[in-house]
């Protein structure tokens, strides 16, 4: 057994994190969330050129061609860093949905540029509260053209493309459209992460292309269970970057002439977080081993890391404002940016009462075909 | 990142599935199946002679004690051999319940501090399970306060270099079975509680020694108390140089450590069979409640998994393990109280006859509470966890430098 990234990752993951430090710096970070820019854009450069935007993709599409354990590995670096870049909408779900419903042009047209950091894509998906389901999608398309509202799209206002989810004469269907053409109107909404920023589109007769003819539910939550296993390292690299945070203010902080760490109600809180930060990686380990190896468990691994990664990056984002007392709570130190961050994370991508709902409903499939054989 | 055998471990696996598919008393799985928290019950076969059975039999085809030295009774394996054999031996291994703290704790503690003698003596016999041992350790005013421990060895007056015991010791698992035991004492009240603590191993028959099961809450029988009145211990059943106890004790609590990979037990399988038989897995309330005990559970199971690779690797497993039981003990205890829950007020039914699931998610509810006391209580591993994985401050102890003779004993002023 070798259940561990292996040293050329682990090498990855430090040149990463070097890079990070430096140019997703808090002030980076806190730049995008009290700016209007939408996201940083030398970083995102920086990503591209360092060959992260394209380590998943086929060297043939002008990928790094690495695979998806370096894609892990990259995504918990920029989950710690809370990066300011539309790199989950790009990577994790465009270049996904047009590498599993898309044909050679598509693939051809949009994932080189993908790798190159030179265009930005998302998915647009929800248009009302509530679970998104096919009944809840109104958007339609009519002649080759869209018409509808979504909101919230993650970095709406700043993608050059979206693959859409909407009606037509045949059910539901996924489509891509060129966010910067006729017929599509996009304003920024005010969300409970400023430094990712997200928008509500109003498509007006916007000419679309189809993604896939295939069922088109089934590519999204597929396309989903490999963005959760993604999203869940972002949100265990949040967790111990909020464990840390909480551990070096207990050790730096004196109160009733101790360093307050001393303190077993402290130390106690801090195990906790320890421990959930934990489970949620070796979960999401489960995660990136079904992903990289294309495995039948990859649903029930997937639901598995979303739900313990959500879980544990809350726990630690709030505890460890909770260990910072009330300097935990202002603008000035960097607390908030985690707590936002484990907020609009867990609801990206559907939230964790529908991942919970989806885990157990896995669960009970696997195990009625262990008693009926 | 693979589960993947390497072709020795592979064919290690192999070896063992086929001495285990042809060996194993077939007879008894369903019952050990059935079995579980808290003891080993068998209808069909005394559970001590089963035990033994199966143990000696491991023990003559070499796959007890696999870790350890041949010449000790074990096979020389690797430590990830060692697990590989668990996970064939699987049900089985319910069986040598009875040889766990001998085989985890005790004979590493003799192989590390005892005489060349004392280990072809005693290691052998523990091995192939013939001699069960307990541990000696706890006491009724120190539990997680282990060195505040009062038993009290002193030098025999005759010359003869023996030992004469006099106190009591608490909390010892199966020591109505043993024939001997790792016993920690104070050999000198006049220091610091640390450095006045001697180990020795100790016949059980030897005059003096009275075991008194405890009737627990759960209505069992699995811990006793011990006293000892001028018990006499030869010196060359030593541990180790006098004062240096604990010391020793911590290599004994270290070998705890090592006993990963084996995996405590959640409730959670059984919650999920449960909920499904009953339908109540239809209520998105109760599916939420089950999806956040899965994810411990993977989250438990795949950070054995880690730890495993860490061990194949050579290295060795270190505090951050401390995790399963706090995780496992406060789950088994909620998952008991909401399976009984979901069963209404069937719930407060017990017998197996009478009661949903033949009544274990109460025999859970009711052993529970021992888990998250019996080594090292839920607030002891976090202390650990937060003292040395996270590196905070350790506890004040105002009784560290002060002679143990002379720290308060009671709270009443």
């Amino acid at each position: 057994m070798n259940f561990d990234f292996s040293d050329e990752q682990k090498q990855l993951r430090d040149s990463a994190r070097r890079f990070l430090e430096k140019q997703s710096s808090v002030a980076v970070v806190r730049r995008v969330l009290e700016g209007d820019e939408g996201y940083d854009r030398e970083l995102w450069q920086g990503l591209a050129e360092m060959g992260f935007t394209g380590a998943a993709i086929p060297e043939e599409f002008g990928g790094a061609g690495l695979g998806y354990l370096e894609l892990c590995v990259i995504a918990e670096e920029l989950g710690r860093a809370v990066a300011p870049v539309p790199f989950s909408s790009t990577v994790y779900l465009a270049a996904e949905f047009l590498l599993a419903a898309g044909n050679d042009a598509q693939k051809k047209n949009y994932l080189p540029k993908i790798a190159a950091g030179e265009v930005i894509g998302t998915f647009a998906y929800a248009e009302t509260a509530g679970e998104v389901t096919a009944e809840r999608i109104k958007a339609t398309v009519s002649g080759g053209k869209l018409s509808g509202t979504k909101i919230p799209v993650a970095d709406g206002s700043i993608a050059d493309f979206a693959v859409v989810a909407a009606q037509s004469g045949s059910g539901l269907g996924l489509y891509l459209v060129d966010l910067t053409g006729p017929g599509v109107t996009r304003t920024v909404v005010d969300t409970i992460d400023p430094s990712r920023k997200h928008a509500r589109i109003v498509f007006d007769g916007a000419p679309v292309e189809q993604l896939g003819s295939g069922d088109a539910e089934a590519v999204i939550a597929a396309v989903y269970d490999r963005a959760a296993v993604l999203t869940a390292f972002e949100q265990v690299g949040g967790s111990d970057r909020a464990l840390e945070m909480a551990r070096d203010y207990a050790l730096e902080r004196i109160a009733f002439g101790r360093q307050i760490g001393s303190f077993q109600a402290i130390k106690h809180i801090l195990a906790d977080m320890y421990v959930s930060a934990t489970l949620a990686r070796s979960n999401c380990y489960w995660g990136a081993y079904a992903l990289s190896t294309g495995s039948a468990e990859l649903p029930e691994a997937a639901a598995s890391c979303r739900v313990s990664a959500t879980k544990a990056f809350q726990h630690c984002s709030t505890n460890n404002i909770q260990v910072h007392g009330g300097m935990g709570f202002t603008w000035q130190f960097d607390c908030h940016l985690y707590y936002k961050r484990s907020n609009l994370l867990a609801l990206n991508l559907g939230s964790l009462s529908v991942w919970e709902n989806r885990l157990i409903a896995r669960m009970r499939a696997r195990n009625s075909a262990r008693d009926a054989a | 990142m693979n589960f993947d055998d390497t072709p020795e471990e592979a064919a290690f696996r192999q070896e063992a599935r086929a001495w285990i598919a042809a060996n194993a008393p077939k007879h008894l799985k369903e019952e050990l199946e059935l079995s579980g928290f808290g003891g080993l019950y068998l209808k069909s076969e005394d559970p001590m002679q089963a035990g033994k059975a199966w143990q000696k039999k491991k023990a003559e085809a070499g796959w007890a004690c696999l870790h350890w030295p041949k010449e000790y009774g074990g096979r020389g394996a690797t430590p990830i051999e060692r697990v590989i054999w668990g996970q064939e031996e699987g049900v089985y291994a319910k069986l040598s319940g009875l040889f766990t703290i001998g085989h985890g704790m005790c004979g590493p503690t003799v192989m590390a501090w005892g005489s060349e003698e004392a280990k072809r003596e005693r290691l052998p016999t523990l091995a192939s399970g013939e001699e069960i041992w307990c541990q000696l350790f706890s006491e009724p005013a120190a539990g997680s306060d282990l060195a505040g421990l009062r038993t009290r060895a002193e030098k025999a007056t005759d010359g003869s270099g023996d030992w004469i015991i006099n106190g009591q010791k608490i909390w010892t698992s199966g020591a109505q079975h043993s024939q001997w035991g790792l016993l920690l004492t104070r050999t000198d009240p006049n220091v610091p509680k640390h450095k006045g603590l001697t180990m020795f191993f100790l016949d059980m028959r030897s005059p003096g020694v009275e075991v008194r099961p405890i009737r627990q809450m759960n209505d069992q029988r699995s811990f006793n108390e011990v006293f000892f009145e001028n018990v006499r211990i030869p010196d060359n059943q030593r541990l180790g140089p006098v004062g240096g106890g604990w010391n020793v004790s911590l290599t004994t609590l270290m070998n705890e450590r090592l006993s990963i990979g084996s995996g405590m037990p959640t409730g959670f399988p059984d919650l999920l069979d449960f909920a499904m038989a009953t339908g109540d897995v239809d209520n998105p309330a109760v599916r939420a409640k089950l999806a956040d005990w899965a994810v411990k559970a993977s989250g438990l199971k795949f950070t054995a998994f880690r730890a495993l690779s860490a061990l194949s690797k050579g290295e060795t497993p270190g505090p951050e393990n401390s995790i399963g039981k706090l995780v496992a003990g406060a789950m088994m205890q909620d998952i008991a109280r909401y399976a009984m829950d979901l069963q209404g007020e069937a719930g407060v039914l017990t017998n197996a006859a009478d009661a949903e699931a033949r009544g274990k998610f109460q025999a859970m509810a009711l052993r529970s509470p021992a888990t998250r006391i019996e080594g090292g209580s839920d607030e002891i591993l976090r202390n650990i966890i937060a003292e040395r994985v996270l590196n905070l401050p350790a506890d004040v102890r105002v009784d560290k430098d002060v002679a143990f003779n002379a720290i308060p004993t009671s709270g009443r002023k």
